[in-house]
């Protein structure tokens, strides 16, 4: 048999084509777009602290490194509870020892002892990830170990994070670091391994003051997202365009 | 051997009033390097370059220097990030799975058209030569003369051709490849600032000409280095050729040659006054606008990292290096204590940068201070201290001085278009 050049190459493009176009008719889905296709309920998961109740114990700190195998006496945490005291004249004394995860039993702040009677006003303000709508994290990292779930919580693949750390530099918030033992990036993701079981994260189950509860945005009856949506709530750090979902009530102007 | 336990940064960080739990000096020493190191290839290409492109005949010999040396840098650059990573087996995913809203996604295109850029370069500048080593190590006895022969066979890559045609097309190739290079090398350093640049968490780092910076500074960088060490090699070589009382040749290595140096004087200072005035522009700017932010900068800026900052970068490595080198009467030995606190300065600068850029909390609330680990005791603390960054600076003067056996980059009778 004999093939001109131009033969061959007229017959090589259009059996690609042949092969090819039909293929185009199919489309082809992410992870997350299939999985929010099958899912019949939409579900964007939000977080509620209410810092007008809560008494910094620390449990939730306690509950969250144990639920999470984060070591316990490492100084790095998913979540933490800040302390603030602001004296009356305007300054600010802010601490958190260990993440505050046993309490707040000093009265010192990082040794200043502060006079009681000069105190304006005093508060514990818990911190945890914000599940971004727009995850600055998520965008920097160079392998897409980091992503977004479709219901809204960014999660961290152990098995793909290269260790870089450019998620830890990228988020306002500091809530990444890297963990002790995995040698990875690491944060709080709501207990997702709980929440998608219907089970509240472990920080909310633990927490007597219900400082912190979990809510669905996307569900109208969803007790938590009815103060979301009446109440007058705050983010952290709104001014990075990260549109944070975690809702403060009580939000203090001092805090960082 | 590592404890499992420990936190990446806590050995290095010392915290100052409030700074939130998670937070330490994650990114140190070798990103730090990384930027230094990715300016100086940047740096010496584009110095070869104005030879290869832009026809400046006199730098003939140092942009031959420059363009193998920055060959000998280029696996540098990658170097520091590899020592850095927490997990660098898996160092070539950003390769296989790049996530391109990430600036680091683009290093491994950047880097590898930039890497194959350099190389095809030098083959085309060195050709010639290889075909004349080839032919001359054919037939000879000895293992190590038919070894040199078959890797300068594999060199020539089967082009035997050097009729004056083909050297004609070689230099028209090299041409075209360092223009090319030019755009590729400024855009391999760019993004290293934009890395920088755009982490919009960060008040010090955040800024769109952060990138312009890095490309500057790189050039000053790139440059100081090359002349640093052609004036090194050159003057070791006339001070060989002096003890040994050889005078056939002494009239062809007369140590390096004042021309050349002044020439690259001329381009170097050009790069720092603009790589100066981007950055006061910068600090300006920032305590204009006054933001949020300032407060806590302008208390490193001004009063931690002050002697790290107006000391030793602008004044002992910008100030005095400039004055020493626009002084008339300028000798070689000024000249190269110019040039070693020109790369000081930019080293310095990087510094700032980047530790500067974590010496205070997200919480804009208290400081962190990075003490740099000199005596390892573990795998982490020789990675990330002192030890690991000398094992970045050695490197490339080890790669330079193989590479140059087989490409001598430094001999000015042999080879080269």
């Amino acid at each position: 048999m004999t093939c001109s050049r131009r033969q061959f190459l007229k017959e090589a493009v259009g059996g690609t084509l042949a092969s090819t176009l039909p293929l185009s008719a199919f489309v082809f889905l992410s992870p997350a777009e299939a999985k929010a296709a099958v899912d019949e309920a939409k579900v964007r998961w939000a977080f509620l602290v209410d810092t007008n109740k809560c008494t910094g114990c620390g449990l939730c700190v306690t509950a969250c490194k144990t639920e999470n195998e984060v070591p316990f006496d490492s100084p790095v945490t998913r979540t933490w509870v800040e302390r603030y005291v602001v004296t009356k004249d305007g300054e600010t004394h802010i601490d958190s020892p260990l993440g505050g995860r046993d309490g707040f039993i000093d009265d010192k702040i990082r040794g200043e002892e502060i006079d009681p009677e000069n105190i304006a006003k005093a508060f514990f303000v818990p911190k945890l990830c914000n599940q971004c709508d727009n995850p600055a994290c998520v965008q920097v990292c160079p392998v897409g170990a980091t992503y977004q779930t479709h219901d809204g919580v960014v999660l961290i693949d152990r098995e793909w994070c290269i260790g870089c750390g450019y998620c830890i530099m990228a988020c306002p918030y500091g809530v990444r670091f890297f963990h002790p033992e995995h040698k990875v990036a690491d944060k709080c993701n709501f207990c997702y391994h709980r929440i998608t079981k219907g089970m509240p994260p472990a920080c909310v189950e633990c927490c007597s003051f219900d400082a912190r509860r979990i809510a669905n945005l996307e569900d109208p009856d969803d007790p938590v997202t009815k103060i979301i949506l009446t109440e007058r709530v705050a983010v952290l750090k709104d001014e990075y365009g990260t549109k944070p979902h975690v809702f403060y009530l009580g939000l203090d102007a001092n805090v960082r | 051997m590592t404890d499992p336990a420990i936190v990446h940064g806590v050995e290095w960080t010392i915290k100052e009033l409030f700074v939130y739990p998670n937070e330490f000096i994650y990114w140190s020493i070798q990103i730090v390097m990384y930027p230094y190191m990715t300016g100086l290839v940047a740096g010496a290409f584009v110095l070869s370059s104005l030879y290869h492109v832009f026809g400046q005949k006199d730098l003939k010999e140092i942009a031959q220097f420059s363009l193998v040396f920055s060959l000998a840098l280029l696996p540098v650059a990658a170097l520091p990030l590899l020592l850095h990573l927490q997990q660098p087996l898996r160092a070539m995913e950003p390769l296989l799975t790049p996530h391109f809203t990430s600036a680091i996604a683009a290093f491994g295109i950047v880097f590898t058209a930039y890497g194959l850029i350099v190389v095809s370069e030098i083959w085309f500048v060195y050709r010639k030569y290889f075909v004349e080593q080839a032919q001359a190590l054919k037939n000879q006895p000895g293992l190590l003369a038919s070894l040199k022969y078959s890797v300068y066979l594999a060199l020539t890559m089967g082009a035997f051709d050097v009729s004056e045609d083909a050297i004609k097309v070689d230099k028209k190739a090299a041409k075209v490849l360092a223009a090319v290079g030019i755009p590729v090398a400024c855009f391999l350093h760019g993004y290293a600032g934009f890395i920088f640049g755009s982490v919009k968490a960060n008040a010090l780092w955040m800024s769109p000409l952060m990138p312009v910076i890095f490309i500057m500074s790189a050039v000053v960088s790139g440059i100081a280095l090359c002349m640093l060490t052609y004036i090194v090699i050159m003057e070791w070589q006339a001070f060989r050729q002096r003890r040994s009382g050889g005078t056939t040749e002494a009239t062809e290595i007369k140590g390096a040659e004042v021309d050349i140096i002044t020439k690259s004087t001329r381009y170097l200072l050009g790069f720092l006054v603009a790589a100066i005035s981007l950055e006061l522009l910068d600090l300006i700017f920032r305590g204009y606008t006054a933001m949020k932010s300032w407060d806590i900068l302008r208390s490193v800026m001004y009063g931690k990292d002050f002697m790290n900052i107006f000391v030793l970068q602008y004044t002992l490595g910008n100030l005095v290096p400039f004055i020493l080198l626009i002084l008339p009467g300028r000798t070689m030995k000024r000249t190269v204590l110019a040039l070693l606190l020109v790369l000081f300065g930019v080293f310095m600068m990087r510094w700032n940068v980047v530790i500067g850029g974590q010496a205070f909390s997200l919480s804009f609330s208290g400081y962190m201070h990075y003490h740099i680990p000199i005596i390892p005791h573990s795998l982490e603390t020789f990675k990330e201290g002192l030890f690991g960054a000398l094992t970045v600076i050695v490197t490339p003067f080890v790669l330079f001085w193989i590479i140059n056996n087989f490409v001598p980059s430094l001999r000015r009778d042999l080879g080269g278009n």
